[in-house]
């Protein structure tokens, strides 16, 4: 018997309410798979399965706030029954009434688990409307999904929207919160700052986006995610999390990238693996991932593993970040503005597109010298665009 | 298109990326970014929203002439002419 618990979802998270199970007992579901969605103080998440089995029992209802670590739902493993499985002492312990037998009273053809009548209108319109179209309630036959169903569903989420968005933001703010005061009341930070001539990667950028459509260009944005991340493969200790007084590097580069929320406040998603990823790659799964942080649809994966963050304030127009490090990650990477500025090359003054790095790093796991060093490989990386 | 259309098309454009923006409190004369406080990726999003709704090509090479609301509807109004 598997256990399905409430993962966090982030430092400055420790309960979440279940808006809704996506499987019901019975079903098989596999690693990656979205079992459920879960509001947090930041959004909307669709919570991921890292086990396969099927579904036994679900152990939490829609509505329920429950805190971090809660047992959610309990799986079958391979060739185990429900027979031997109940014997096991998770179920035992698990004090919530179960969900199981009420969902399992309703008469489900086998053939419609998993599968919804959407009609394609319908499916179209909840695309260029932004609804889940998962989420909609059919009313057609066999509770086919039709137009009218979707627009309706938009436009209740509509008329929901103010209320629900003002006390989102008081509990992104306290969330945030209670995350930036840990940080700084546990994290000895030590700040480094490094001007890095952009001339190379801007003329590079340029060159490389001409040839393309618009909704094909690259922003300088994922150049710089890439840097980072080939930077952290020859400086580990600024990847990865400071937990129960150790540090824990991680393998891969999850690089958590701070987007900030038009309502207010801000979340700091993971693109996973970014090291191994093209920059073209990279520039499709930023536009989806900024587009689904603004529209509160995040999956659990990206909000529980990011490895480092990296903030782009440049865009804001300062010229130089002194980050805050979210815990219990131990670096962040951040932009400036890129600005014309003087500069000497080759014992000649010139202007230069300049744009100045910064590391905010955890000085329990680093050094400012090793700090120091990773700003310089970052720079040279960026002096190599087109290796990126 | 005339121009209270361009401006309408461009307006909504704007608005899919920036709900909140009232049309109202727009000036045509200063910057739209730092007006409607759009990063790199609003921008980019908005430009794309344009060349689908109207289909006009904008290479990038033309973007630092795009700095106002008046630009941006000169600019159109030209390619569209």
């Amino acid at each position: 018997m598997i256990e399905f618990k409430l993962p966090s979802l982030g430092a400055d998270m420790d309960e979440g309410k279940l808006l809704e199970w996506k499987i019901r007992p019975g079903d098989r579901v596999s690693k990656g798979q979205v079992v459920a969605v879960v509001d947090t103080s930041k959004a909307a998440v669709d919570v991921e399965i890292w086990s396969e089995g099927t579904v036994f029992e679900l152990l939490v209802e829609s509505g329920e706030t429950i805190p971090v670590g809660t047992p959610m739902a309990t799986l079958l493993e391979a060739g185990e029954t429900p027979q031997n499985a109940r014997h096991s002492p998770h179920t035992a312990a698990a004090p919530q009434a179960s969900v199981a037998a009420a969902a399992s009273s309703t008469p489900e053809p086998a053939a419609g688990v998993g599968r919804r009548r959407i009609s394609p209108a319908a499916r179209k319109r909840a695309e260029e409307l932004g609804v889940d179209i998962e989420t909609v309630d059919g009313s057609g036959p066999d509770g086919a999904v039709t137009l009218a169903d979707v627009e309706q569903a938009a436009g209740a989420s509509r008329a929901a929207a103010p209320q629900a968005a003002i006390d989102r933001q008081a509990e992104m703010r306290r969330a945030i919160a209670a995350a930036m005061s840990r940080s700084k009341r546990e994290i000895p930070h030590y700040y480094l700052a490094e001007p890095v001539p952009m001339r190379r990667a801007t003329a590079w950028l340029a060159q490389a986006n001409a040839g393309r459509p618009i909704a094909a260009r690259l922003l300088m944005a994922v150049v710089q995610l890439k840097a980072v991340a080939l930077a952290l493969k020859t400086f580990p200790e600024m990847n990865g999390f400071f937990r129960d007084g150790a540090f824990q590097p991680a393998a891969a580069a999850h690089v958590g990238v701070a987007i900030s929320l038009r309502q207010g406040g801000l979340v700091a998603p993971a693109i996973h693996d970014v090291g191994e990823k093209s920059l073209e790659q990279l520039m499709t799964e930023l536009a989806d991932l900024v587009k689904r942080a603004r529209a509160g649809t995040l999956r659990s994966s990206e909000l529980a593993d990011p490895t480092i963050t990296v903030t782009n304030l440049g865009e804001q127009g300062v010229a130089t970040v002194y980050g805050v490090i979210y815990p219990p990650q131990v670096a962040l990477v951040g932009f400036g503005r890129i600005i014309d500025q003087p500069w000497v090359e080759d014992g000649a003054l010139g202007v230069m597109p300049i744009v100045t790095t910064s590391l905010a790093a955890d000085h329990r796991v680093s050094d400012g010298h090793r700090g120091a060093r990773f700003l310089a490989e970052l720079r040279e990386l960026l002096q190599q665009p087109e290796k990126l | 298109m005339d121009e209270n259309e361009l401006r309408a098309a461009v307006i909504a454009t704007l608005k899919a990326i920036a709900p909140e923006v009232a049309e109202g409190d727009l000036r045509a004369d200063r910057p739209l970014r730092s007006q409607v406080d759009l990063d790199s990726m609003d921008w980019l999003n908005f430009l794309i929203g344009l060349h689908e709704r109207l289909q006009v090509d904008i290479p990038e090479a033309d973007y630092a002439r795009l700095v106002t609301l008046g630009d941006v509807l000169d600019y159109l109004a030209r390619k569209l002419a």
